[in-house]
Formats: C-alpha cells, structure tokens, sequence
C-alpha cells in the first residue's frame, strides 16, 4: 500500500465524518431532514469506499463480501418498499436489532477465531461489544414483537420477582466479562453472550406498548455503543466516532422523547408497564368507572359536522390501528368544499411514537399548514365548535391538568374539553395506556361515537354525502 | 500518543459532537430522526469488511463476516430507504417553513 492511498483513505474517512455530523444535525430540521438523510448515506458508502481502499480484500474476501451485500442489501431494499407507513416503529426496531446482532457476529468471530494478537484493550472491547451487541438485539425484537401485538406483557413479568432475575442475569454477565479475557473464546464468551441475550428479553418484556417508542430510541443509542465497541475490536476510528455520534445523539432523542411523553426514564425502564400495578393488566380498564357517558350514532355527529363552521380533528393511535388516514383526510376535503374551516391537533407523542402521526397524515396528503402542534392549537379551542377525537385518549384527559392525584398529572395534554362540541370515536371505554377513566368523556359537552375509526368516519362520509354536503362540488 | 489514548480521545469528542448535534427537534421528526440515526449505526459494515479481510482462508470466520456484513447492511440500507420514504412525505411543507 502506498503512502498516497493511505492519505487518500484518510481523506475519505474525514470526509464521511464531516458529513455524517451534518447529516445528523440536518435531521432534526424539517426543512434539510431529507437532503440530510441523503448526506448520510452518501457518507456511509464513501466509508465504505475508503476501507475497501485500505485493506484491499483479496478475490476470496471479494466473493464473501458480495454475498453478504446482495443478501442484506436486497432484503433491507424490500423491507423499506413493502412495509406499510405505520409499521414505521416496528419496522426501525427491526433493523436496529439487526445491526446489533451485526457487532455481535464481528466480535464473536474475532473472540472465536482471531485472538492470537489481541491486547487486554481489544478483549474487554470484545466482552463490551458481544454484551451492548446482545442486548440490541434481543431487546429490539421484543420490542418489534410486542409492537407487531405478536406478544403481550405477560402478568409475571410485573412482579418484583423480575428484578431479582435480570439483575441475576447482570450479574452473570458482569462476571464472564471480567474471566472473558482469560479464556476468549470459552465458556465465559458463550455465557456473556447467553445472559445478555435473556437481559435484552427481560428488561424489555415488562415494558407496556406505550413506553415503546422510548425503548426502541435507547436500544438506538445502544446499537451506536455497540457499532463504537466494535470499531475499538477491530481498531477503526472512523467506525469509533461514528458510533459515539450516533450512541450520544440516540441519548438525547430518547431525553427529550421521555419529556414530551412526561416519562422519566428510569420509571420507564424499571417501573413496568404504566398502570399495570393499578390492576388494569390487560389493556381494558372498567367500564363501570363512568356513570355519565352520552353515546351518539354517526348520524348526529354528521349533523353536527355540517353545521359547524370550525372543526378540529383529534388524530390517535386508534386512526393509526385502523389505518383511517385516508378516510380522515376525504371526509376533511368534503368538509372544506362546504366551507368549513379544518385542522388538525397534534400531540407530541401522537400515534405510536412521537411524530408518527405526522408521518401518517402526510401520507394521507394532508397539508401540512393544517397540522398544528399542541402549543399552536390550545389556544384555539375555545373557538372551536367541533372537535373530532380519533382514538387518542390520555392526551385529551383533562385530569392531567386539573387532578394533581391523578397519575397524568403534568402531562401536556390537548384542552379539547374547551371545545363547544366534543365527539370522541373509540372502540370501546377502554382505558388509554395509563389505565385510568377520562374525564373527558363524561363531560356534558361530549358523545361517544363506539366504533373503529375506519368504520365512523366512512359512516359520517356517507351521512353528510346523503345530506346533501359536497354536492355542488361533484356536480361542477 | 497510544493509539488507545487517541481511540478513547475520538470516542470521547464524537461522544460530545453527538449530545450536541441534536438540541431542539421538533415531534414532528422524532421517528425520521430515529430511523435516519438507527441506519447510521449500521456504520458497523466496516467492522464486518475488515474481520471478512482478516479471515484469510478460515472458512468459518468468513461466514460470520459476511452474515454480520448481510446484517448491518441491512440495517443501512433499509434505514436510509426507509427514512427517505417519511421524508419524501414532508416535501410541500419544507416549501411553507
């Protein structure tokens, strides 16, 4: 190798570094995100470039290396083309616990089959990697899985007997980390990598669907830990720097994610399931709780759609279950064409993850002027005559605000209770993810609307065509 | 300097380049943001390339590097696709800010 190759790799390397730290500060504005998305990738291929440039793979390397790329670069290609807007979570749980299962196989291999050289600062690294590694991995699947409804949280994982087990399991790893470097590639290694296996599992299990999005952003920030880990196995900086960037930036997302869910993340990740000690295990809370609900057909709500001259949908994660999207934005337009004035309030942590329901309506082409953040839209209820709640719940719940006993209190919540008409479509009376009545729904301002999303708003669709709403604008 | 002293002094800056690079995000991005940051860390394929290059002609260690290869790299590519396809969404509203 001569020496000009080498600079020149090394001018590579500072260059993906460069625009990898613009890429990521690009992300966080609406505005650069895509051309910074971009910016990224291309700072990843110019790495890989500049290594392939450096150790210059022999044809055997060459054949391995293009069989590992079709595979995952084909499969990663159809995975982002098929899967549905809002699989989005599990979707980026998925692919995080693969590239923690990627840092695992790299130090497994090296502790297995290439320690003959290695120094204590590459054998701890090793024990660090297979340790961070697993865990990505294991808990992002459950994560995956719990998301996908594939799993439940099961009742014991609720008890207190779950922390006696997964600090057993820590301990477990704690100490086949510290014998890992006597024996690399015997039983303390296969130990690590089972009990961080069983500790990404049990830490994750007991965590509710609500707190999710939380965990998926950690196990981010971990796989980053683990991607710098294997930079310090296999001595790369640039892979060392890339991922502390992204270890580090993964931290702060998942800070302000727990802020705007009013979650800390310590209860997030050792208090179980939110509301599950109040004995709400099982996702239904009573329905005996509520003594004053008012229910009304779609009917009524059309009627009082049609007269309205201010509505303001409510979008939740029951529109996003139903995958009304599209239902929400036509019965909009129909709206509009009728002269009445739109728009849409949107939680911070609406949907199944902050900003997923953003991602949802744009899907649905809703322009964006109309979506109007929690801030922005408090403000407005008051004038507002209609609101429409689409399957949110504990972001609509006035108690968060009036309650200080109430276990919301704190939690910024959207003053829909200051709306002239309230009509909340839901399911069911079951309670939110914090497993507590809404006061909300009994308030004489509001009516229940049982039903899917999907069904309610095709319904009040069809009751406001059949009233005549629309018309002049299909027959022009 | 060792070259662990400048690995843990580049561990050290990236680790602050990081908690610096994203203050304020609005709730808007959070889930491109994770997507995008989650492809980025599939920056371990150059861990995967380098074991692969290594490997020699042991057969064993050549199939763990092109799995944890196949692995990362689907976790890069499907990241970066899939993040380009939420933000394609926000194309019109980047016009209106």
């Amino acid at each position: 190798m001569t020496f000009s190759m080498d600079a020149f790799a090394a001018a590579i390397d500072l260059a993906a570094v460069l625009l990898l730290a613009l890429g990521i500060k690009g992300l966080s504005k609406v505005s650069s995100a895509r051309g910074a998305n971009g910016l990224a990738a291309l700072a990843m291929g110019l790495a890989v470039v500049g290594l392939l440039i450096q150790i210059r793979p022999d044809p055997i390397a060459w054949l391995w290396i293009a069989a590992g790329s079709a595979a995952g670069g084909l499969a990663g290609l159809v995975t982002a083309r098929r899967v549905p807007m809002t699989a989005m979570p599990e979707t980026v749980a998925l692919f995080n616990g693969c590239g923690g299962m990627a840092s695992l196989l790299v130090a497994m291999g090296v502790a297995i089959f290439d320690t003959g050289d290695a120094d204590i600062v590459a054998l701890v690294s090793i024990a660090v990697s297979v340790f961070v590694g697993a865990i990505t991995f294991s808990g992002s699947i459950v994560a995956m899985a719990k998301l996908q409804g594939w799993l439940d949280t099961p009742g014991w994982t609720q008890s207190r007997l779950r922390h006696g087990v997964n600090i057993s399991l820590a301990v477990l790893c704690l100490v086949s980390a510290l014998l890992l470097p006597g024996d690399p590639s015997g039983l303390p290694l296969w130990l690590l990598m089972g009990g961080s296996t069983l500790l990404g599992i049990g830490v994750t299990l007991p965590i509710g669907g609500a707190d999710m999005p939380v965990v998926i952003s950690l196990l981010n920030s971990y796989s980053g830990v683990a991607a710098a880990a294997a930079g310090f196995v296999v001595g790369s900086q640039l892979l060392i720097v890339a991922g502390a960037m992204v270890g580090a930036a993964g931290l702060i997302l998942t800070q302000v994610m727990c802020t705007a869910m009013n979650r800390s993340l310590v209860s997030v990740l050792f208090g179980g399931a939110l509301g599950a000690s109040a004995g709400a295990v099982g996702g239904g809370g009573s329905e005996a709780g509520y003594t004053r609900i008012t229910s009304c057909s779609a009917e009524e709500c059309a009627m009082a759609l049609e007269q309205a001259e201010r509505v303001v949908f409510v979008p939740g994660y029951g529109l996003a279950v139903a995958q009304a999207q599209h239902s929400l934005r036509e019965l909009a337009k129909l709206l509009e064409s009728h002269g009445v004035q739109v728009s849409y309030a949107i939680h911070p942590v609406a949907g199944r993850m902050p900003g997923h329901m953003n991602v949802l309506l744009a899907e649905a082409d809703v322009p964006y002027e109309q979506l109007l953040e929690m801030d922005l839209v408090n403000p407005e209820f008051p004038r507002t005559d209609v609101v429409i709640v689409l399957g949110a719940n504990d972001v609509v719940n006035p108690q968060a605000k009036n309650d200080p006993t109430s276990p919301l209190y704190g939690l910024p919540v959207l003053e829909v209770d200051q709306a002239r008409q309230v009509f909340v479509v839901k399911r069911s009376l079951g309670s939110g993810y914090a497993g507590i009545n809404n006061a909300l729904f009994e308030m004489p301002q509001t009516a229940m609307v049982f039903g899917d999303a999907k069904a309610v708003l095709n319904g009040l669709l069809s009751e406001l065509r059949s009233m005549g709403v629309g018309k002049v604008k299909v027959a022009a | 300097m060792s070259v662990l002293t400048q690995s843990l002094w580049v561990l050290l800056l990236g680790s602050l380049l990081g908690l610096e690079l994203i203050g304020k995000v609005p709730p808007t991005l959070h889930t491109p943001l994770m997507s995008g940051a989650n492809a980025i860390s599939g920056i371990t394929v150059l861990a995967s390339l380098t074991l692969i290059q290594q490997a020699g002609d042991n057969t064993a260690l050549l199939v763990i590097g092109a799995l944890s290869l196949g692995f990362a790299l689907y976790n890069v590519i499907g990241g970066f696709l899939v993040t380009d396809r939420m933000l394609a969404m926000f194309r019109r509203k980047g016009d209106s800010r």
